[in-house]
């Protein structure tokens, strides 16, 4: 499974990243985390706004910091 | 690419890690949300006669003297402000729910220019906007077909005009100045766009970012419920609210600072109206300048108590807002340096014309 934490590098960006981490940790499934800082790369998803999730090349979520409740659902679910 | 340096976002982290909406009935809500509204407005109607208990009787103060004066003000204005901002922030947050940058995006592809600087300027109040994402989103306005006039025009009213600053100015300094901050604002967002769509310069965005082909649909369409919309309008209460209330208590002390005593018109001379380079002045110490509106209102505040004049501040206020240099840096990566330059020039002449006229008619 690969994430990928959509970010510039602002402070929201900074938690989500951590709080996928520890929901992949909790729910001990194998997965590859990765943050893509890149804009171009950011703005190749048709994201417009940060911070994104993207689980296996889906975009799960823009604009906001999801809960750890619904990155579960994506990650474990 | 580098990755960019992470900046001081001035902007709402929503965030809700804590948030399950529990599956309570909608009209309960609305019923809740009703009623905690009059009992806002009983509260909020005894604000004053509260404050003048509070300093004259409880305390003791004498009517007349500064410090009475200062004290009164402060247990006025302080809960006055917070509790406007409160609800406003609540219901601006429920506003906002229904606009997404992919929904104004859609509404303003292929528009034609004036029509499209208009709109742009208006959904840019009630569009969701961080600065962190001003990139991604000029780039997905532009490939999207947004004219690149329109696209100025959101990129300069969405940080610029909103609730937030509007509210502050409207609790600190009167509804005039923040219904003239909203109508300037946004003409200078219309026509600044609107000039630099006539000054024809796409080829001056980088290559690159032409070269991006995305889908608009691989972000999915949020489906909200009711539910989930009240549950932004307290996310974004909780968010911003605890962040603003610090500057806002800054901003009401200062004001009561001048308020009870003799003001100052130490500022007058350099800062008044007839001083015609505090203008280009204000907008030129602005620009390395970077704030959010909160941050900039407590000094706008002491600016205009020490006698500055209204056109002065309100163009400081503008630039130190809507043209930062940090926020240009950021823009670097998908504008060349002829169309930042442009961008500056047009945007800073927007704001200049705005202090000159209010110093000329106030």
């Amino acid at each position: 499974m690969l994430i990928q934490v959509l970010g510039p590098g602002c402070p929201k960006c900074v938690e989500l990243e951590k709080s996928v981490r520890e929901v992949v940790a909790e729910a001990g499934v194998e997965a590859l985390v990765e943050k893509i800082t890149d804009f171009q790369k950011i703005a190749a998803f048709g994201v417009m706004a940060t911070p994104g999730v993207v689980v296996d090349g889906q975009v799960k979520v823009v604009g906001r910091v999801p809960s750890k409740a619904e990155l579960k659902e994506w990650i474990a679910g | 690419m580098k990755p960019i340096e992470p900046i001081g976002c001035a902007c709402a982290t929503v965030n809700n890690n804590d948030s399950r909406p529990e599956k309570s009935g909608i009209a309960g809500k609305i019923a809740a949300i009703a009623a905690a509204s009059l009992v806002w407005y009983l509260v909020y109607r005894q604000l004053e006669p509260f404050s003048r208990f509070f300093a004259y009787d409880l305390l003791g103060l004498s009517e007349s003297s500064h410090l009475g004066e200062a004290v009164a003000f402060f247990v006025y204005d302080t809960p006055k402000v917070l509790m406007l901002l409160t609800i406003i922030v609540f219901f601006v947050g429920i506003l906002r729910s229904f606009f997404t940058p992919e929904g104004t995006r859609k509404i303003l592809a292929g528009r034609r220019e004036s029509v499209g600087n208009v709109l742009a300027a208006c959904l840019g109040i009630v569009t969701p906007f961080c600065s962190c994402s001003a990139v991604p989103l000029f780039i997905g306005f532009v490939t999207a077909g947004v004219p690149l006039g329109v696209t100025f025009s959101f990129l300069i009213a969405a940080p610029m005009v909103n609730e937030i600053a509007l509210v502050l100015l409207y609790g600190l300094l009167g509804w005039k100045v923040a219904a003239l901050y909203l109508v300037t604002g946004l003409a200078v967002a219309i026509v600044a766009g609107w000039v630099m769509g006539r000054l024809k310069l796409e080829g001056q965005i980088e290559d690159w970012v032409r070269a991006i082909r995305t889908d608009p649909n691989l972000v999915p369409d949020s489906r909200l419920t009711m539910n989930d919309r009240i549950q932004s309008g307290w996310i974004a209460v909780r968010d911003i609210v605890g962040k603003v209330w610090f500057y806002v208590l800054l901003g009401i002390a200062v004001g009561a600072g001048i308020h009870g005593y003799a003001p100052e018109n130490f500022l007058a001379g350099i800062m008044g109206r007839d001083a015609w380079w505090s203008v280009p002045a204000a907008v030129a110490v602005g620009i390395p300048m970077y704030s959010n509106a909160a941050g900039i209102i407590p000094v706008v505040q002491a600016l205009l108590g020490k006698g500055a004049a209204l056109g002065t501040v309100l163009a400081f206020m503008m630039s130190v807002i809507a043209l930062s240099l940090p926020e240009m840096v950021i823009l670097r990566k998908v504008l060349k340096p002829r169309l930042i330059a442009a961008f500056i020039a047009v945007l800073g002449f927007g704001i200049l014309l705005v202090g000159y006229m209010f110093n000329r008619i106030i």
